[in-house]
Parts: C-alpha cells; sequence; structure tokens
C-alpha cells in the first residue's frame, strides 16, 4: 500500500512534467549557420555543442560538456541568448568582446550562427586497433594505434585526440579524456599516445591495465593549437613525464622537413627511472642541425652514476636562452609546472606572444 | 495560541531566521555567496520556490496525506512535490522569460537540495500552522535566507579586499562570519517567539 501510494505520487509527477516537456521544452526545428556558408537544421533544446556533435562536427571538449574546461569556444554572432555566469570564468575581455561562448552551456532554443575555426572541420571519428603496448617507465606506456575507420588522419604536430574508454570493471560509464598525438604528422595511418598513469585515473587505469594488443580503440580529433610556428625563431622545449608527446612529434617533424632551427629540449624528472626515449634524442641530435637534449633531474637515486644536471628546470633555463626576443618557448605538461616556468621565462624577458603551450588539465 | 502572521513573518526573517538559527541551507549559502548578484538570483530564487512548496506541501499534507493516514511519509512525498515544482518552474521560466531565467534558472536546480526548504514545510507540520500561517511563514522563511546570503556576499566582497591570512581563506572565514552573524542576529531574540 506504501509503495503504491509513494508510486502514484511520484507517477502523477513524472506525467506532469512529461507533459510539461513536451509542450514547453519544444522549441521546434532551429537552424544552425556555420561561418556563414554551412547550415544545419536540428529540433531545439539541446547543447550547442551537442547539437554539432550529432551532426560530426566535433568541437573539443575535454571535460564532456560539464563547463569546468573552457575547451568548446566558439564565436556566436547570432542568437544563443546572453552570457551566463557559469562561462564567466573561462572567458577574458577580449573574447567576451568577440562574443565568444562555451558551446556546451549554450542552449540551441533559435536560429544561431556561429564562427569555427575552419579545421574543425577536419575533426572526425576514428577507429584503430592497437597494434603494440609498449612500456617507457614504471607508469607510461606508449600506444601506436593503426587507423581503421577511416584509415588515414591529417594532423599538425603538437595536437591531440580525444580518447574514449569504454565502460569497463573500474568505470561505470565510458569517459573521455585528451592525449597529444607523439608521432610524425608525416605518418598518416597510425598515431602514438604517451599515457602516464594517473593513480586511479578512470581511462588511465584503462589504458595501463586492460587494454590490450590488438584491441579496438575509438577517437575523435585532432584537436589543439599547440603548433610549431611559422619562424626562423630558436625554439626550447619543456616538458616532463608524458608531457613529451606532442614535443617528440614537433622534433620528428622538424628533422623529416631537415629544420635548421637551434633546439633544446629541456626534459625534467626526478630520478633515472623516469628517463626514456633517452637513444631516441641521441639520435635526433645526430640527425638534427642544431639540436640539444638536456635531461634534468631533481631527485637523482643515492649512489647512480648520474652526470648530468640535477635540480628543478628553472635555474638552467637562463643557459639555454641566448637572446629572448629571438627565442620561441614551447611547454606541455601539468598547469603547476607550465605556471612555475611561464613566471621564470616572463623574469627572462620573453614575451606572452613567445610563449605557446598545452596544459594536461 | 492563535499566531498573528505579522509576528509570524517578521519572527520568521529575524529571531529565527531559518539559516542563522536553524543553519539549514548551509551548502548552496556558502558556495554561492561569493558575488552580491549571484546571491541574489539564489536567494530570490529560494524565495520564490520555499513560498510556493510550503503551499502546495500544505494541500499534499492536509488533503492527501491526512486522510489517506499515511502522515509518516511526509519526507519523501515532501522531498518529491519540491524536486517536481522546481523542475516545473524551470521549464516554465526557460519558456516564458528567458531573461528571469539566465539569472535565476541556473540557481533552480541547486535549491531541490537545499534543505532550509525541506525544513519550512516540516516545521509547518510539526508547529501545526493554518494555510495562512504557513505561507507566510515560507515567505519570511525564504526573505530571511535571502537577508543572510546578501550579507555574507556583501562581506565576502569587502574582505576580498582586504589581507586574509592564507588558511583563513575561502570556507574557514564565510563560516566565521556566519557564526558572527548569528550572534548578530541573537539580539533580536526575545522580540518574538515563534516555536
Ligand atoms: C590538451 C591535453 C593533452 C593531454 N595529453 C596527454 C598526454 O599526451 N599524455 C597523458 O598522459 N595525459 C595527457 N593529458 C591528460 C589526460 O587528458 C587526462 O587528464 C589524464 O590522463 C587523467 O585521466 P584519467 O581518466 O586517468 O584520470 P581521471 O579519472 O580524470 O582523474 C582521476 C583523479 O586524478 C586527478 N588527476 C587528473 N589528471 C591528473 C594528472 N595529470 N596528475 C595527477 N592527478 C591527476 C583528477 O583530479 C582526479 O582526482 C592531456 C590533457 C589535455 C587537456
Ligand atoms: S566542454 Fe568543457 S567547458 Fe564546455
Amino acid at each position: 500500500m506504501t509503495v503504491g501510494i509513494v508510486a502514484g505520487i511520484g507517477g502523477f509527477f513524472a506525467l506532469l512534467l512529461i507533459i510539461a516537456e513536451s509542450k514547453l521544452m519544444n522549441y521546434g526545428e532551429c537552424t544552425i549557420t556555420i561561418n556563414d556558408k554551412k547550415k544545419i537544421t536540428e529540433k531545439g533544446g539541446s547543447s550547442l555543442l551537442t547539437t554539432l556533435n550529432n551532426n560530426k562536427i566535433f568541437l573539443s571538449s575535454a571535460c564532456g560538456g560539464r563547463g569546468s574546461c573552457g575547451f568548446c569556444k566558439c564565436k556566436i554572432l547570432k542568437g544563443g541568448g546572453p552570457l551566463l555566469p557559469t562561462e564567466l570564468p573561462f572567458l577574458d575581455e577580449r573574447e567576451k568582446k568577440d562574443m565568444v561562448r562555451l558551446a556546451c552551456q549554450v542552449k540551441v532554443k533559435e536560429d544561431i550562427s556561429i564562427e569555427i575555426p575552419e579545421d574543425i572541420f577536419a575533426i572526425q571519428e576514428f577507429a584503430g586497433k592497437v597494434t603494440s603496448i609498449k612500456d617507457m617507465t614504471y607508469d607510461i606506456k606508449e600506444l601506436t594505434i593503426e587507423l581503421t575507420m577511416p584509415k588515414e588522419i591529417e594532423f599538425k604536430a603538437g595536437q591531440y585526440v580525444q580518447f574514449v574508454a569504454p565502460r569497463y570493471e573500474k568505470s561505470r560509464q565510458s569517459v573521455t579524456r585528451a592525449y597529444s598525438i607523439s608521432s610524425n604528422p608525416d605518418h598518416i595511418k597510425f598515431i602514438e599516445l604517451i599515457v602516464r598513469k594517473v593513480p586511479d585515473g578512470l581511462c588511465t587505469t584503462y589504458i595501463h591495465d586492460y587494454l590490450k594488443e590488438g584491441d579496438t580503440v575509438n577517437f575523435t580529433g585532432p584537436f589543439g593549437d599547440f603548433l610549431i610556428q611559422d619562424t626562423h625563431k630558436d625554439m626550447i622545449f619543456i616538458a616532463g613525464g608524458s608531457g613529451k608527446a606532442p614535443i617528440k612529434s614537433m622534433l620528428e617533424y622538424l628533422k623529416a622537413h631537415k629544420s635548421k632551427r637551434k633546439m633544446t629540449y629541456l626534459f625534467g624528472a626526478r630520478t633515472e627511472k623516469d628517463l626514456y626515449h633517452v637513444e631516441l634524442m641521441k639520435k635526433l641530435e645526430d640527425d638534427l642541425e642544431h639540436f640539444e637534449f638536456v635531461p634534468i633531474l631533481s631527485k637523482p637515486d643515492e649512489g647512480s652514476k648520474w652526470s648530468g644536471k640535477t635540480g628543478y628546470i628553472m635555474p638552467f633555463l637562463k643557459e639555454f636562452i641566448g637572446k629572448p626576443e629571438n627565442t620561441e618557448a614551447y611547454l606541455c605538461g601539468s598547469p603547476g609546472m607550465i605556471d612555475a616556468v611561464i613566471k621564470e621565462l616572463h623574469n627572462l624577458k620573453i614575451s606572452e606572444e613567445q610563449i605557446f603551450f598545452d596544459p594536461f588539465s | 495560541m492563535e499566531l498573528n502572521v505579522f509576528i509570524l513573518f517578521m519572527a520568521a526573517i529575524f529571531t529565527s531566521n531559518i539559516l542563522l538559527t536553524n543553519f539549514l541551507g548551509m551548502c548552496s549559502y556558502l558556495s554561492v555567496s561569493r558575488q552580491i548578484e549571484s546571491s541574489l538570483g539564489l536567494g530570490f530564487a529560494v524565495f520564490f520556490v520555499m513560498t510556493c512548496t510550503t503551499a502546495l506541501n500544505y494541500v499534499v499534507y492536509y488533503f492527501v496525506l491526512v486522510p489517506l493516514d499515511i502522515v509518516y511519509l511526509q519526507y519523501i512525498i515532501f522531498i518529491i512535490v519540491i524536486a517536481a515544482f522546481v523542475q516545473l518552474i524551470e521549464m516554465v521560466i526557460e519558456r516564458l522569460s528567458p531573461v528571469l531565467y539566465y539569472s535565476l534558472g541556473i540557481f533552480l536546480p541547486l535549491i531541490t537540495v537545499n534543505c532550509a526548504i525541506l525544513g519550512v514545510s516540516l516545521f509547518m507540520v510539526i508547529r501545526n500552522y493554518s494555510f495562512i500561517q504557513s505561507v507566510t511563514f515560507g515567505a519570511g522563511s525564504g526573505i530571511g535566507w535571502l537577508l543572510a546570503i546578501l550579507a555574507l556576499a556583501g562581506i565576502r566582497q569587502k574582505v576580498n579586499d582586504t589581507f586574509v591570512p592564507a588558511g583563513l581563506r575561502g570556507a574557514g572565514l564565510s563560516l566565521i562570519i556566519t557564526g558572527i552573524m548569528a550572534l548578530g542576529f541573537i539580539g533580536f531574540s526575545g522580540i518574538a517567539v515563534i516555536q
């Protein structure tokens, strides 16, 4: 009897809500005009991000639409309603003036006109077969994924993909996480990823402990604007751990295109156990005319034969920066490390416009 | 004793402020009190939902639960009523007044889990209020809650510009401020008692 009454009252309200939803939330068909040329028409009511996704236009979204990463930015020229408080923390003054919004927070309720970078149309869904999983260190693995659907990918060095980890024993839902492509963009039939295990991390535990060679994986991409700048300036790369991924891709690209720019890669790690791809970097030093790889250990094991540099990266930066006005810095890794390095680079008179970075947040 | 509705209204706002004397609805009070505008938005939403759901719950309690002799289900039924009402109102506002929705709408989901709203409905039953008294109590408590969050937001905005030791910043200081505000409100007690 009790159950019946509760269910009855609950059911009554549920019915009321369903009726209200079908009457009130019906926005009819809405048209989204993209870059003044492409038009898509969809039933209104969902977020702009979801509507675009449904039409195979993939804005980057590291948080999956929760409004916490600030990646899904796009310009909304017409429609979309006023700016929401949830968007404010992610937009600076210039973006606000330029009508930049977070696509996951904007609901499609009317015809909307938006502007997105042209290369977003290149973003696709991919399926691939894992052909190798190699241990780089105790907590870093390198995956090679051969593309099966479609069979080729076009990307630029420094870009990343959104990897989909399916539901598995330790995760009740499928999760999507960003991973930088570590292979040379000239190879279009496969991609490589370097993944560091985050304790209890949903996606990295899947990749490290459950994914096997031969498995099929899905991802979308390529995303990101952490790219090699088309100048002749000296380049200084700073990245530890799995932050090496986009840097490796850039270096291999620069090697393949016989770059003559002066390049230095400072790799920060704790102990010798955290170093990897050292041979590959040595080989790059031979192949590239002006490249130097400098591993710096903050806490070498006691009694180790380490003869290289020790300490944190910051004090060594000065040594490798010739002319600050002629130097570009490329940083990748945790937001904490990036903030600290940027501060030091500012001290060394490297201006904001010459610093490029991808925080793994 | 028949309680004068004006006294009940004033008491709900000041002497028995739902937040500062009963400490109900603390989580959204602490998390949304960084800026005056957003706390005003949430405060209004709480006031509105509190007034309406108290009236609705009164009707449901005395016209459904009492006749069916299932008053022990009041907790679950009150929660269902509040949740459904909030959802419905969200849809209505989103449709009818986009401007109001954008200033108020995002706070509405927060209210479903605001225990002050449920608390007012439960007090109404325990204290045997009539319909008019219940609605007055709901509205007064809503205004009281709005007053409290607005005061905290104002103080926090001022405090932002002053030096605060690192360990006290954020929730720590907000709780201390709340404690002092509660002490301040004790000063009103004795003017009217509605327990
Ligand atoms: C543009 C971009 C590129 C990226 N490229 C790479 C890459 O090439 N290689 C790579 O390994 N990662 C990369 N990341 C990070 C990656 O997307 C995930 O955030 C990370 O792998 C953790 O995912 P997870 O699902 O395992 O952990 P989650 O389940 O998301 O997190 C579990 C817990 O760990 C915390 N946490 C999340 N990330 C870290 C971290 N890095 N260190 C410590 N604690 C953390 C979370 O706060 C949470 O409490 C990149 C991120 C971005 C935004
Ligand atoms: S997808 Fe992360 S903020 Fe929109």
